[in-house]
């Protein structure tokens, strides 16, 4: 009935909206030019309610070995996890190297066949080839400790927000604070906490990677057909019944998807905590960082990017072989598989026991090395000498056209008005509930007194966000259009999603300087990929039915990419500029490090400093709120819902590897 | 189907009502409100409106409307999958709606089952497997199970498909598989959820036939929810027709298009042939002094369609006898009529 | 079935005994091992790398090293996760935590090397502009130093922030025209250094010595007002050079009770800033690992070592 308006509504809401967006604009302009550097909230280093923060750590300091909850949990807890990590640790390191390369191609041969157990072994053999053998058992213990307690947790979380939808109402936006969290932002507080060393480790780890284990798995149960779960209970299951018998079966390849994911997001978090002494790779990245050794960097970065490799594909195949192992079901084929099982368990233990009377003390030997040190310093010295005056160029023109007008017009502002374009503009854009969050997250930064760094950093996430999406876009674009582009680009998106940030933070100061602009490069090379593949899998996902339409029509190719497919794929790309300043958010901490200053110089000062502590844990919950400000902003311009139904965030979905999210 | 017999399932005064208002609305004043001012007044949407009748046993029981009607709502409510608002539900004198969750699993899992629309089946499951799951979860051994299934399999024409899974099947082999995994708990009571909507037309009717048939060999009664017309007066013994949660009209399928309950009803029986559904109780006469009375004579349940041969073969008037007693005369005017789908009037 | 059972069995009993031969083999040691803190700097590392090398060659010990930051190290002492500590630079307030209040750490000595913190720029300057050495110059200069980062000032290059740092207070103190910005890491710095010399930027940024840095490029510290404690007395008005550290090693107290000879090992431990700056040298730039590095100059300097051990 009303379906004749309908269009003509939205055609009048869209041009109004044009209509207030340009009047805001305008309005705005006048303000600023009258009012400017009025009503200013400047920083102030020593502001009472950092000491006041201060004061919490301190109270935590002196009651630690005192106060009953720190001696009943929180020790409890502590020495548990110790405990389960020199287990794993001890486990790995009893093996003995060849006990545990060759135990990775029994496990790569029964899960998921003959040439994953080949590459198992190769890239087992590639960390003792690297020098690298201890710190990627450790990395491994780590990682595998930390995968162990998410999906313990994780999954019985995920199959109660699956059933439930309070609990999920109740649970999604914690995991969407977690997801938008800086990690630097937490490690501080969980060493304060749980100390430093594997625990807290292992905790910081755990909270990074059990949001996908519980969001994929209430997505898994969810996505289970509505009918044969009706079909189930209208034959009398029980709700246990429904679950084992047919959520959990139907849902078992999300589920394994979920597990992939927490995997990855571990490996790449597990990296970072080499910052609270935890060991393994990450610290020989930490230490090779310092002595500005990219060589020794690159070589560590690659023993994670092929542990990643290993860790995904054996995940990936694994969940591939659940159903072709359950269709075969043949008994012969059974019998075959007992034949590889205790054959593959047979050379596993004869291994051991060789290396157990060969290898001594378990250690790869160090006559065979393989290293990347001189080819990578070589090329790193080279192009830190010659490219120096094109990329300085670049960083200034960037900085002075984009960067600092944009950070001069945040920061001399009257703080109201900032807020109020800020609001208006998510009310235009998203409507009423992203306007509310809008006002509160901008409240909470004047709060927390860090107004005036929160708009530094906030000018800097545009610009990094705006490079991001050109970058995302061209690039994605370029790969769904050409097929032998997207194969070239693949590995190259992998490479970078998984290489830890600290390996190419260094070349990047030496070319762009110790400047926001540094901050910024890196930001963009973390953000980029997800953001590429999003715009590619939108693009290929318009129905080759409306493609042959508009090529039947005439459409040259330039008219079928503007008029169909980047139309078509509208949602696809609003995800990606969704995730892209996610993302690049993410990556405001590690900017501190290179010369961003702001928010992520404050977190890394409070995380060094005692006396900065209160400053840091602010500057690391202004983070939060910038990032769901910008989220629920961007989220709503994709009409998506807020609500409980909120799709799996910072999980691009059809990507291979995604240990991407490395704050690192 | 005299009235003295208990009915398998007799509903009375059943309400289901979505939105915040569910508790509050029946028996207030609004309830009689129209859909539309109920949703904007309290938010809620009446599915099912004081919805009241009688399943005798054995018979297939039709229940036909369009998306929306709320017969899907209704039949979830028999089977408690979405618990009514208010109202009775008997299955053979008792009230289900009584029964705590662990009685009503218990009917569930021995006195009926479900066939749905979209199958329902469990992929990661065979066939033989998913046959077997209600008596799986009722906790039959898997001797007993396995031999059930395969005597179902065998019902439902899958012989040798007890190893495939269902993606493996066609639509209408995995609607085999639905019809006899609620067969297999051996119910009372089978509802079927507009089991054919989703198969082709040519199927549909094949499965049309293997429920008819099923039912002569195996006599179970059946509630059958449609939103086809042809299917309902094809397997009904018994159609109601809804519309906004209201049973419009309810009767024998030539009830519905010999005499068509309002406008709404006429226009849904229009198209229907006639003589494919009137009986001969619905085109005769009475005997004028000048008819022969020596044609040939039929019952007046008899259809119309039935009677053609008949009148083609001689000139005079069928005669309508029920019990030796002469009720009326058909003539070929009147079979041609009907057949042509004319209102006679 | 029973078939299946009975090899679930057998493969499980497989793996249980792989997993307790392998967590059999894992244990062992004898004496007691020494956790060394290894705060994230080279001459750490240096120091660390000697002593340890003489705990386990010379002594019998094992050594496990920890790279921690420096204050995360102090709280290692009160969880039993460090003993040791070998290069401390000040921290009073740490001092009054962890030694004063909750008795968890001792001083164990000095380690010989002085800590100088300065101002430096990169030695093409100097040769350029002779008088830039002297901070009353250094306004002149002060538009050299733009960059996209400090607007219509020069730029200071501030470091890490967990160092001692009163650059801010400094320029402002003296008037310069300079605005402080933060490298945020000792690489950041290093590399920003690095790269001034090699490009000939004009760059002036917070640095020390001893640094292995100072054996690749050649640096030169600016003359701020000379230190004193009256210009230290509030950190506000802090208007003077840095004061000159005498690097101590801390060690838990725990160790200090109980630490036997690998204890009068540490606090035996003394040698000379040059000595620090060869073994750096070593692992940065000749690419050897810490234990080459200290071997090497433990091979070299006997004499100067023999004496640490009790």
């Amino acid at each position: 009935m009303a379906a004749p308006a309908l269009p003509l509504a939205s055609l009048e809401w869209r041009t109004s909206r044009r209509f207030w967006g340009v009047a805001l604009l305008i309005v705005s302009a006048i303000l600023f030019v009258a009012l400017r550097n009025q009503w200013l909230l400047p920083h102030d280093d020593d502001a009472e309610f950092f000491k006041s923060l201060n004061g919490l750590r301190d109270w935590v300091d002196a009651n630690r070995s005192s106060n009953l909850v720190f001696v009943l949990v929180v020790n409890t807890i502590r020495l548990s996890i110790a405990g389960l990590f020199d287990l794993l640790q001890g486990i790995l390191i009893g093996l003995t190297w060849p006990g545990v390369t060759v135990l990775a191609g029994a496990i790569g041969l029964i899960f998921a066949g003959r040439r994953m157990a080949v590459v198992m072994v190769a890239g087992f053999l590639a960390f003792g080839l690297l020098g690298l053998w201890e710190s990627s058992l450790d990395t491994l213990a780590l990682t595998l400790g930390a995968v162990v307690l998410s999906l313990a947790m994780g999954i019985p979380l995920g199959i109660l927000a699956g059933r439930s939808d309070r609990f999920q109402s109740v649970i999604t936006p914690v995991l969407d604070v977690m997801q938008i969290m800086p990690t630097f932002a937490y490690l501080a507080p969980m060493a304060l906490i749980f100390l430093i060393g594997p625990p807290a480790a292992i905790i910081a780890t755990l909270i990074y990677a059990i949001p996908p284990a519980i969001r994929i798995t209430a997505l898994g149960i969810r996505g289970v057909s509505g009918t044969s779960v009706e079909a189930a209970v209208s034959l009398g299951s029980t709700r246990w019944q429904v679950l084992r018998k047919v959520q959990l079966p139907m849902a078992k390849r999300t589920i394994v998807l979920g597990v992939n994911q927490t995997i990855m997001m571990a490996l790449s978090m597990v990296v970072i905590t080499a910052l609270i002494a935890a060991p393994g790779l990450g610290l020989d990245i930490v230490q090779a960082l310092e002595r500005v050794n990219v060589g020794v960097a690159f070589d560590a970065g690659l023993a994670i990017v092929i542990m990643a490799i290993l860790l995904d594909r054996l995940a990936t195949r694994a969940s591939q072989r659940v159903d072709v192992r359950t269709r075969s079901g043949a008994a012969e084929s059974t019998r075959q598989r007992r034949v590889v099982v205790l054959g593959a368990v047979g050379v596993t233990v004869v291994a051991v026991i060789v290396g157990q009377l060969v290898a001594g003390d378990g250690t790869f030997p160090d006559a065979l090395r393989i290293t990347f040190r001189e080819p990578v310093n070589t090329a790193t010295a080279w192009v830190e000498a010659n490219l120096f005056g094109l990329t300085n160029a670049l960083k200034n023109a960037v900085t002075g056209v984009l960067l600092n007008p944009l950070q001069t017009i945040l920061t001399t502002s009257p703080w109201w008005l900032v807020g109020l374009v800020a609001v208006v503009a998510a009310f235009i854009v998203s409507g009423l509930r992203p306007a509310i969050v809008t006002a509160v997250c901008l409240l909470g930064l004047i709060g927390l007194q860090l107004w005036q760094h929160g708009m530094e950093t906030l000018a800097s996430v545009l610009v990094g966000t705006a490079i991001t999406l050109l970058v995302g876009l061209t690039l994605g674009v370029l790969s769904a259009r050409h097929d032998r582009f997207a194969a070239v680009l693949r590995p190259i998106l992998d490479a970078a999603q998984t290489m830890p940030s600290f390996v190419y933070l260094l070349p990047a100061i030496a070319l762009f300087s110790a400047t926001r602009f540094t901050a910024i490069v890196a930001a963009v090379i973390y953000a980029a990929p997800p953001v590429i593949r999003l715009v590619e899998d939108g693009i290929r996902g318009v129905p080759a039915t409306v493609v042959e339409a508009a090529t039947a029509a005439g459409s040259t190719p330039r008219q079928l990419l503007w008029k169909v497919q980047l139309p078509m794929a509208r949602r696809s790309l609003l995800l990606a500029a969704n995730q892209g300043i996610v993302l690049v958010l993410a990556m405001v901490v590690v900017g501190g490090l290179v010369g961003a200053g702001a928010l992520g110089y404050d977190v890394i000062a409070g995380f060094a400093q005692r006396e900065d502590f209160g400053k840091g844990l602010a500057a690391g919950v202004s983070i939060v709120l910038l990032g769901v400000m910008l989220d629920r902003i961007t989220q709503g311009a994709g009409g998506r819902p807020t609500g409980p139904g909120r799709p799996v965030a910072v999980v691009p979905p059809g990507t291979t590897i995604q240990a991407g999210v490395t704050g690192a | 189907m005299n009235g003295t017999t208990t009915p398998t399932v007799s509903v009375k005064g059943l309400w289901k009502i979505f939105g915040p208002a569910e508790h509050r609305l029946v028996g207030s004043a609004d309830e009689a409100l129209t859909s539309a001012e109920l949703r904007q007044r309290h938010a809620s949407t009446v599915a099912v409106r004081d919805v009241s009748f009688d399943v005798q046993p054995g018979e297939v029981f039709v229940v036909m409307g369009l998306s929306g009607s709320g017969k899907s709502t209704l039949i979830r409510c028999l089977t408690r999958l979405i618990e009514p608002t208010r109202g009775e539900i008997l299955l053979d004198g008792e009230d289900i709606r009584k029964a705590d969750a662990v009685r009503l699993r218990e009917l569930r899992r021995r006195r009926f089952s479900m066939v749905f629309q979209h199958f329902g089946l469990l992929p990661h499951r065979r066939v033989i497997d998913n046959i077997a799951f209600g008596l799986e979860i009722r906790g039959d051994d898997k001797p007993t199970r396995y031999a059930r299934a395969q005597e179902m399999l065998s019902l439902v024409g899958l012989e040798g498909h007890a190893g495939s899974y269902p993606d493996q099947l066609s639509g209408g082999m995995q609607q085999r598989v639905g019809l006899a995994r609620a067969l297999a708990v051996d119910p009372e009571v089978m509802f079927f959820d507009e089991p054919f909507s989703a198969l082709d037309p040519l199927i549909r009717r094949d499965m049309q036939n293997e429920v008819l048939r099923l039912h002569h060999e195996v006599g179970k009664t059946m509630v059958f929810i449609t939103h086809d017309l042809a299917e309902a007066l094809k397997l009904g013994d018994h159609v109601v027709i809804m519309r906004d949660g209201l049973i419009v009209q309810a009767g024998r399928p030539e009830d519905l298009v010999g005499a068509p309950a309002d406008d709404y009803v006429a226009d849904f029986v229009r198209d229907v042939p006639k003589s494919h559904v009137l009986t001969l109780r619905w085109v005769m006469r009475e005997a004028r002094p000048d008819d022969q009375l020596d044609g040939p004579e039929f019952p007046p349940r008899t259809v119309i369609r039935t009677a053609v041969h008949a009148a083609a073969a001689t000139d005079k008037p069928i005669r309508v006898v029920d019990d030796g007693r002469l009720l009326g005369v058909v003539d070929r005017a009147q079979i041609l009529a009907a057949i042509a789908g004319l209102e006679d009037g | 079935m029973r078939g299946s059972k009975l090899w679930r069995l057998a493969v499980g009993a497989t793996v249980a005994g792989l997993v307790l031969a392998a967590c059999s083999a894992g244990g062992g040691g004898s004496k007691e091992p020494v956790k060394i803190a290894i705060n994230p700097w080279v001459g750490y590392e240096a120091n660390a790398a000697v002593v340890a090398y003489l705990l386990e060659t010379e002594l019998g010990y094992t050594v496990e090293k920890k790279t921690l930051k420096e204050e995360i190290s102090w709280q290692g002492f009160e969880t039993g996760e460090v003993d040791v500590i070998i290069e401390n630079w000040g921290h009073p307030d740490l001092e009054k935590t962890y030694i004063d209040e909750k008795k968890v750490a001792a001083v164990a000595g000095e380690t010989g090397n002085v800590g100088i913190i300065a101002w430096y720029v990169p030695e093409w300057m100097v040769q350029e502009y002779p008088d830039i050495t002297d901070w009353n110059n250094l306004n002149k200069y002060a538009d050299l130093f733009k960059t996209s980062e400090s607007g219509d000032k020069g730029q200071f290059l501030a470091s890490d922030p967990t160092f001692v740092q009163n650059d801010e207070a400094i320029v402002a103190n003296l008037g310069l025209d300079f605005k402080v910005i933060f490298s945020g890491s000792e690489a950041s710095s290093v590399k920003a250094l690095q790269q001034a010399a090699a490009q000939k930027t004009a760059l002036i940024g917070y640095f020390w010595d001893p640094h292995w840095l100072h054996a690749q490029i050649k640096l030169v510290p600016i003359k701020l007002p000379p230190y004193s404690d009256e210009c230290y007395a509030d950190p506000k008005k802090i208007d003077c050079d840095y004061p000159q550290y005498a690097l101590n090693k801390i060690v838990s107290k725990k160790f200090a009770d109980t630490g036997g000879k690998a204890y009068e090992l540490v606090k035996n431990f003394t040698w000379t800033n040059d000595d620090q700056n060869l073994v750096s040298d070593y692992m940065t730039n000749q690419d050897m690992t810490a234990e080459e590095a200290a071997k090497k100059w433990v091979d070299e300097h006997e004499s100067t070592w023999k004496a640490w051990i009790p």
